[in-house]
Formats: C-alpha cells, structure tokens, sequence
C-alpha cells in the first residue's frame, strides 16, 4: 500500500505536472467566479426597477440605471457627502492605523527594555476583547466627552489595533533583521528618523495589505458609525444606504439601494486596485537578508 | 362613549387654562381652523409670545416631508432636509428606523427636550401606531396634550376616524393626530375567482371569505384548482391581531390573546395543508403573488397597498390589468399610518398646533391630499364624497370604488386593546410562531422562543 | 562619521536607544485607554447593575451582585449560541485555511508557472469589499423559496418542489460558512502570501533542483517559514469568528431561526442592546471575553508547543 503510494507520488512529479496545473486552472476559475459573480448581479440589479427586482434575478441588464441614479440624486440623502465622509473616515483610519500599528510593533521589536515581554503579552491578550464588548461603554463614554456626532470616535481609535500590531510583528520578525537597524545608527540617524525613512519603507508589503483591510473594514462599518453620527450630512455611507432600505413602502425602491451599493462600492475598488499592486505583483520585502 | 366624554370633559377643562395664541406670527396663514384659538383666546402654555425660529421635524421617512411640502399652505422647500414657513426654518431629522435607531434617538432626546438649546428643540415627531403608545403614554409625558396643550378642540377632530385617535389617546388624554387612515380589505385576484368560484362580482366573494372558517374551507377549493389562499400566513396576521380583546402585556405578564391563537391554529393548519406559505412580507416570494404565475388568491391590505405596491408599474402584473377586486373580509383591520405628535418642551407651539390643523382637520386640504397622493385621509365627509365619485375608481382594481368599504371598515376597527409592547410582542411571536409552521418547533417550544424574546426586549415583563 | 561611530557606542547611548521603546509606546496606550479601556471597565462594572430602560423609562442602576451572571449561566442560552457561534465559523473556516494554503502553495510552485496570476490574486479579495449587509441580502434573495437557485434545481430536476433553505438548520448554517468562506479566504491567501515573500524565490529553486515533489516543497518549505503568518491567521480568524454578527444577522433577519440555531453570541449580545441592557449585555461581555481569552490560550499553546527546538 505504501509502497505503491510512494511510487506514484515519485512519478506524479513530472507525469502528473500538466494534470496538476489544469487542476489548479480549474480550481481558479472557479473561485473567480464565486468572487465575481455578486459584482455582475450587483450591477444588473441596479439596472433594474423595483418592480423588475421583485420578479427574480435576470442574466441581461435592464433599461432602468440612469432613472435609478437620477431617482437617487434627488432624494433627501446627502450621498456625495456620504462618499467624502467615508473617504475622509476611511482614509485617515487606515493611515493612523498602520503607521501607529507599525510604531508599537517597532518598540517591541527592536528596543530591549524593561517589561517589553510583559506589554507584549498584554496587546496580545488585549487582542480577543471581542469590539463589541466595549459598545455599551464606548457609546455613553463618548458621549461624556461630547465626541456624538463626531469623526474623532471612527478614527483615532485605530491608531490602537492589537491585530494589526501582532501581524506587523509577526512580519518585523521574519523581514526586519536588528542589524540593519543598527547599521542605520552608525550611520547616525535618530532613532525616529529611522523608524520614519527606514523601517516604514521596509515595511511597505505589510502595511499595504493592512492599509487594505483596515480601508475596507472602515469604509463598510456600520455598526460604530450608525450609533455615533446623527446629522446626515456627517453620515456615511451604510448608513446611508440602510436609511434608503428603510424608506416607506410608498418610496422603497430597490433599484436605488443598488444603485447606491454599487456607487459605493466603486471607491474601494479603485483604492483595492491601487494598493493591490504592492501585494500582488510579486514585490519582495528588499532590505537584508539574514 | 366614556372616551369621547373624558376627551371631552379634559377639552372643557383645558380651554380655560390653555390656547395657542391669536394670530400674531404675520407669516402663518390664516386657516380655516381659526374659531378654534378664538374661543379660547387665554393663556399662552408656553410662556414665550415670540416662538422658536427652528422648527425642528424628528421622522423615519420622508412621507410627511412631502405632505408637508405639497400641502401645507406658505411652505417653501429650501433644500432637500429643510424648508421655511415664514420666517421659521423647518428642519427635517430623518433616522431610519432599522435597529430601532429611530426610536433609540427619540428616547435620547425627548426627555430632556424642554432644557435643551432653543434651535435643538424637537417640536414635531412622528410616530407608528405599534409602538405609539410608549410616547403617548409615558410619564412624566413626552407628546403634548393636542386638545389641552395645543388646543385644538374636539369639534375639530370630531371627522376623524376614531381608531385613529385611540392609537394615540393614553388615560383619556388625546396626544397626536394622523393625515391618515389605513383601514384595509382583502383583495382578490379576479381571475382566481372566475375559475374556482364561477364569478368575480364582490358580492359572491365575500360570501366565501365572510369568516374565518369559510375563509378556511374556501382554502381548500381554492388549492384545487392550484391557487394558494394567502401569499403567507403573515397576510392574515394583522387581521387576526387587530381584533383582540386582550392586550398583548396585562400586569405584568405577557399575554397571548385568544384571536392571536387562533390565527396560529388556522395558519399551521393552512401550511400544512400547502394552502399557503410562511414566507416574510415584501419578500420576492411574498410578492410573487402580484403576477398571474404566482397564483395567489388573496391579499389583506389598505389602500397605499393596492395603489403603490401591488407592482401595478409592471404591465406583465395582474395590478396592470386591473386584475384585482376588492371585499370586506372575514373582519377589519388596519394597516400602517403615521401620526404626528407635538413634542413636550417645544418652542412652537402655535405653529405645531397649526400643520396639525391644515393636514388633519382641514378638508379641503385634505381633499387635496386625495387627489394629490391618492392617502385615504383622515376625514370621513371628506372619504364619504369620494366613495361616492367615480372619479377615485382604483384602476388596479379594475374600476371598483372600494372607498365606502375603506370607511366601512374603518369604523369598525377598535384600538381599546393596545399596548406599548406591541411592536416587540407582534416582532417575536411572528418570528417565534414560524418555526412552529415550518415544523423546526412545536407549538410549546415555538411559545417559549416567543417569551424568551420578549423578554430580552423587555427584562421587566414575566409570563 | 567616525566621530558620531564613536559617540554611539558609548554605553550609556545604548540604555537611551531602549528607552525609545517606551516612546514609541505611548500613542497606543494613550489611545487605548481612553477608547478601549475606559468603556471596557465601565462595561464590566454595569454587569452588576440592572440597568436597563423600559420605554422611556430607566430602570437602575441597582446594584445586584452577580444576579446577571447566574441569569445567563442558568438559561443555557450561552452555552447554544457559543456552539452555533463555533459551527458556523468552523464551516466557514476550513474551506477558507485549504483554499488559500493551497492557493498561496500553487502561487509560489515555480514548476506550476501559473498563468494569469496577477488576475487570479486580485480577484480572490474582492467579495470582501461588498458590504456584509448587501452580501446578505443578495444571498437571502438568491436562495428565497422561489429564488434563482430554487428556480436552477427544481428546472434542471434536481428538485422535486423548492427547497427552504432558510427553514433547514443545516442549509442556514452553511450558508453562514459558505458566506464567510468567500468573503475571507482572499484576505487569508493575502496575509499568507506577504508572509511569504520574504521567502527568497532561490529556496524554491533549490529545491527544484534536488527533485524535491510539490507535496514536500509545501510540507518542508513553505509551511514552517509561513508558520508565525498561520498562527497569525488561526488567532485572528478565530476572534473574529467569534464576533460573527452581521452576516447570520442580515440573512436572518436578526431571529437567528430556525429556532435560534444560527444565533451567535454578538447576535445575543446585541439582542440586550435593544432595551440598553447594560446590566445583562456587560455580564454577557465578560463571557466573551473570557470564551475568547480561553479559546485563543488554546491555539496559541498548542501551536508554539511544537516549536521548541
């Protein structure tokens, strides 16, 4: 039995490498298909009207996007402030988070000093508080400090994100080695000079990935921003769309949630797009090598 | 009787102590409602003369925005979520109500509306009739007292529906006022009734649906010739619900009202036969019945349902066609509305006072807004001339006037049994009783979700 | 040059460089206690108040020791909402760990040579830039009882009559993993593949080289250099796992039926949050955070267990 196993596994190798590689075409396309779909179903929706959406799904465009949008832009949802509102949270979130994150995971990884261990183990531990857990205290803390209907309780918070610090240390710990940095003291920058123009361009494959995943989990929050913000001219965008499908009936019109789904989606596709190009096409950490 | 007395006696009271004052803000119009303030002309409740210059608007949607806007004389529209009357702003807050967010909102800022900044004041919002009652009725109170307070007399609101006021009436004291009225009929599909019944004329029909037990062996003639009798059991909900005799909350103790078991009996007994399905209201396949293939024979509802909903925009539907009917049914019921209120602490009262007038006392106005939005309003006369005009023929219903069986109906309802549980309590037991019909509870297990539910909505109930 | 050479390797330079590791520490914590910490102790501390709000009426805070805390221990409901919290995530899970290992194995097999693969890397993240909520609701859509999939099995004959998805435990549950699946194993492969690109592409070759198979390629090399990057994603997946919310809550409606058995623990908490049951909803967050602090202890010993060397 093992015998035969490992014969054929040693002759898989060259035999088997054309049946491998149809293998993972097939295996591929069918997973981009399962990714792209919803886009394509998103986009026809929202070229439907509503009356059109409640008879099922359609393979062809319907004739109702321009009506569908025009319908949107002169409702009472203020959705261009919508769009700068999460560009704004969304932005400034990501880019608090990462450097912030990449700061802590720095003092932990390259600084020897007394209880670094212990803070270690605490953001670690700090991590599996569930966010949702700190809502009820968050909400009628924020309040006491009069930050309602305000951005600074979206974003300044991120600039402390356990996740993302133990995922940038896990990266330091395998691409950032301790004597380059010493390296750049001899050559005698300071210390926050270092961190600024060496460690942060080093870091740049991990801070792209989560600068990515911290833009999208703000740009499609819902949960924090819906108890914060109140004016509508300060909302974002899901809030936006889930006070469109909680229209009455006289006016719900599911062509414009898709419409409006689909005009917010398309930010973060460009942004995805942008940034992806450090993850995706192969970019190698650079630096040292050990 | 008793209610309209205290109503009555509370106005008679009222009148002395309190009025809105005369006309002195140049920019309101001079309505019809005027004699009104001019039998009272006395004290101002709320002490200022010179009133708040923001009138500030707390809603879920934009409806009332837009009667606001079309009908209420002097409005002018500035932007999307403003207007002015006069020289008072009028600012709309719209929060969704998804989550309860609209609600959570209001509880945040209705208590302690009266010490809040002068342009922050909330002076008018809106309510549902579900969950009325926790605003209308809480103490210290939140609404203003519409004939006490706002002074609106009882001669004024004497066309309104009655139901409408029980909705917003807690111990005798009247504290809001609705546009609307939303009594409802079953609506049947035509054709369903040609085939299986030989005739579609509402007459016939009715005899088949005229109670719940020939509603039910109706069912069964109706399956044969493939048709369901409901789109689903939730159809026939509110029917059931709206006429209890008990309240859904007594001392305490949750309480499940003999009628409310009775639509859970009748309902598990049409699933599964497969006269009818468990799906959710305005989902696909809850609408799907709005097209000949989806072959369903009835729907319950009012007349924002018929003229808005039924898909009548998409020619292939039997709304296009003029494919349904409409009758009484096996009882009445209502269906949605919204109220409006006037907020304790608001700075303009006069002018609260005054769009409660226009849009739901006035007729003519209201007249208009008959014609405008096709409302079934708040005004008997004023629904009693159109039942009578062929000119307010639904098409959707293929040229019948179905208005006398709207005022019909709505006389009928009666609201006595309301609670301020109701929204959670209706919420869990559908939600709670669908497990039952799709066979993943019994009727026990599917009970305890129910209170389970109620429960954490509301910690201080017991059953 | 050389005099800065010289100033630096004084001793005393050194202890200054390490206390900037306090420095750098000071945004994070700052932030995090006012943000995190703050409201978490406040949240703890109501969990022995009732102190909830009935209409427009508060009721409490009265301090009731750990009345709270019995309530939820003795209705087992936390017991079947952590066992649906885990079911659906471990549904969810073990598609999204073989896929993406296998996806970031394939990527980096130099003998494959995939094509296409800047394509097939970019759109693997993309369903996690669609809205949970607008996920949700296509899904509920697409598998109503006369929805499009419906529609495809009961014409194609597979089916008989439609099926209810959302009226079977099973069907529900593994939509809410299937959902999960599609939404993050993009996110997975992505997080796996920065991992490895500190891997030098000449390791890869060298063992080409040596006739070592795709198979061991994977086992030998791939797998322990992707280990702190695995073990990242294990912890991550796993609390956020356990913070399930709005997929199961979208889908459902918010009922978590049938029966309850798709109910999660954020789906319970969140159940507290609608009467502002700060008493119950601060007991039940201790829970949470004690389930989540054992679960990852768990996963944390078990897998730095092996790496002792």
């Amino acid at each position: 039995m093992s015998e035969s196993a490992i014969k054929s596994n040693g002759t898989s190798k060259g035999m088997n490498i054309h049946a491998r590689r149809t293998l993972s075409y097939i295996v591929l396309i069918l997973l981009s298909f399962l990714c792209l779909i919803w886009f394509y179903i998103l986009l026809i929706n929202a070229t439907r009207s509503n009356a059109e959406l409640g008879r099922g799904f359609t393979v062809i465009p319907g004739k109702w996007l321009l009506t569908n949008w025009n319908n949107l832009r002169s409702g009472t949802l203020p959705i261009m402030n919508g769009m700068m509102n999460s560009i704004i949270v969304a932005s400034l979130s990501a880019a608090l988070n990462v450097y912030f994150s990449c700061m802590t995971a720095y003092a932990i990884h390259a600084y020897n000093f007394k209880g670094k261990n212990a803070v270690f183990t605490f953001i670690l531990m700090i991590m599996m508080i569930p966010t949702q857990v700190t809502a009820l205290g968050f909400i009628s803390f924020m309040g006491k400090l009069g930050l309602m209907d305000s951005f600074i309780p979206l974003i300044v918070p991120s600039i402390a994100a356990p996740v993302v610090f133990f995922y940038m240390k896990q990266y330091m710990d395998s691409n950032l080695p301790l004597s380059l940095l010493e390296a750049a003291r001899i050559d005698g920058c300071g210390e926050f000079r270092t961190f600024n123009s060496i460690v942060i361009p080093l870091m740049k494959p991990a801070i792209a990935v989560e600068a990515i995943f911290t833009f999208v989990a703000s740009w499609n929050n819902y949960f924090t921003p819906a108890l914060i913000l109140s004016t509508d001219k300060k909302k974002t965008l899901p809030i936006l769309i889930a006070q469109l499908r909680a229209a009455d009936w006289l006016k719900f019109d599911m062509g414009q949630v898709y419409v409006m789904i689909a005009f917010s989606i398309f930010p973060v596709i460009v942004v995805y797009l942008f940034l992806s190009k450090y993850i995706v096409g192969g970019v190698t950490a650079g630096g040292v090598k050990e | 009787m008793k209610k309209i007395a205290s109503v009555l006696l509370s106005t008679l009271m009222a009148a002395s102590l309190v009025a809105c004052g005369t006309d002195t803000s140049s920019g309101e119009p001079a309505a019809a409602a005027e004699p009104a303030s001019n039998d009272a002309p006395a004290a101002e409740v709320v002490e200022e003369s010179a009133e708040g210059s923001v009138l500030n608007i707390y809603c879920w949607n934009e409806e009332f925005k837009s009667r606001l806007e079309d009908h209420y004389p002097g409005y002018e529209k500035v932007d999307a979520t403003t207007g002015k009357i006069g020289d008072v702003t009028v600012k709309f807050t719209i929060t969704p109500s998804d989550d309860n967010a609209y609600q959570n909102k209001l509880d945040e800022v209705l208590p302690t509306n009266a010490s809040a900044a002068a342009d922050d004041k909330v002076d008018i919002f809106l309510v549902e009739a579900d969950y009325a009652l926790k605003y209308t009725g809480a103490e210290p109170a939140v609404a203003l007292d519409v004939v006490g307070d706002l002074g609106l007399t009882s001669a004024e609101l004497a066309n309104q529906f009655q139901y409408t006021k029980d909705v917003v009436t807690a111990n005798g004291v009247l504290r809001g006022v609705s546009w609307q009225g939303c009594p409802g009929v079953l609506i049947y599909n035509r054709e369903a009734a040609k085939e299986v019944f030989g005739d579609d004329d509402p007459a016939v029909v009715q005899e088949k649906v005229k109670d719940w037990d020939t509603f039910t062996a109706t069912a069964a003639e109706l399956n044969a010739a493939g048709y369901y009798v409901t789109s689903t059991v939730n159809d026939t909900y509110r029917v059931y619900s709206n006429n209890v005799t008990s309240k859904w909350v007594e001392d305490g103790k949750i309480n499940i009202d003999a009628n409310v078991m009775k639509w859970v009996e009748d309902s598990k007994a049409l699933v599964d036969a497969g006269y009818t399905t468990t799906a959710e209201l305005w989902s696909d396949d809850w609408s799907a019945g709005f097209y000949p293939e989806g072959k369903v024979f009835a729907y319950f509802g009012p007349a924002w349902l018929i003229n808005f909903s039924m898909h009548a925009d998409d020619p292939d539907s039997i709304g296009a066609a003029g494919g349904w009917g409409a009758v009484e049914g096996p009882q009445g019921f209502y269906w949605g509305g919204t109220w409006v209120c006037g907020a304790q602490g608001s700075d303009n009262p006069t002018l609260v006072a005054d769009i409660m007038r226009q849009l739901t006392t006035n007729e003519s106005v209201m007249t208009e807004i008959v014609k405008a939005d096709s409302d079934f309003v708040n005004n008997k006369p004023a629904m009693e001339a159109a039942a009578e005009d062929d000119e307010y023929a639904f098409a959707v219903l293929g040229g019948q006037n179905p208005l006398a069986m709207f005022v019909a109906g709505a006389d009928k309802i009666d609201l006595s049994n309301i609670s301020p549980y109701d929204q959670g309590c209706t919420e869990e037991f559908q939600n709670a009783m669908k497990n039952y019909f799709d066979d993943n509870a019994n009727l026990d297990e599917a009970l305890d979700l129910f209170y389970k539910g109620v429960e954490e909505k509301y910690p201080e109930l017991t059953h | 040059m050389s005099d800065k050479k010289y100033k630096h390797q004084k001793s005393g330079k050194v202890v200054s460089y390490n206390k900037w590791g306090y420095i750098f520490l000071i945004p994070f914590f700052a932030v995090w206690i006012i943000f995190q910490f703050i409201p978490l102790v406040t949240t703890f501390y109501n969990s022995f108040f009732e102190n909830y709000r009935s209409g427009l009426t508060q009721v409490g805070p009265n301090f009731i020791g750990l009345k709270n805390y019995v309530t939820i221990l003795t209705n087992g409901d936390l017991i079947n909402y952590s066992k649906n919290t885990m079911i659906m995530w471990i549904i969810g899970f073990i598609p999204q760990i073989v896929f993406s290992l296998l996806l970031a194995a394939w990527f980096t097999d130099p003998q494959l040579r995939l094509k296409g693969q800047r394509f097939f890397k970019t759109v693997i993240y993309l369903p996690n830039l669609i809205m949970a909520s607008a996920f949700s609701m296509l899904f509920f859509t697409l598998f109503a009882d006369s929805g499009p999939i419906n529609s495809i099995l009961v014409s194609s004959g597979l089916l008989s009559a439609p099926f209810k998805f959302m009226s079977n435990v099973t069907a529900v549950r593994c939509l809410v993993g299937f959902m999960n699946f599609i939404m993050w194993f993009g996110n997975t492969t992505i997080l796996l593949m920065a991992g490895m690109m500190g891997i030098d592409q000449s390791l890869f070759e060298a063992a080409e080289v040596d006739g070592a198979t795709a198979t061991q390629v994977f086992w030998k090399i791939t797998l322990p250099i992707l280990r702190p990057i695995f073990i990242y994603v294990l912890i991550t997946s796993l609390i956020g796992g356990l913070q399930m919310f709005d997929v199961p809550q979208i889908l459902t409606n918010g009922t978590g039926d049938p029966t309850r058995t798709s109910m999660t623990l954020i789906m319970y908490l969140n159940k507290h949050l609608y009467s502002k049951n700060f008493g119950m909803g601060g007991a039940l967050s201790v829970f949470l955070f004690i389930i989540t602090g054992i679960l990852s202890l768990i996963v944390f010993k078990v897998s730095y267990a092996g790496e002792v060397k």
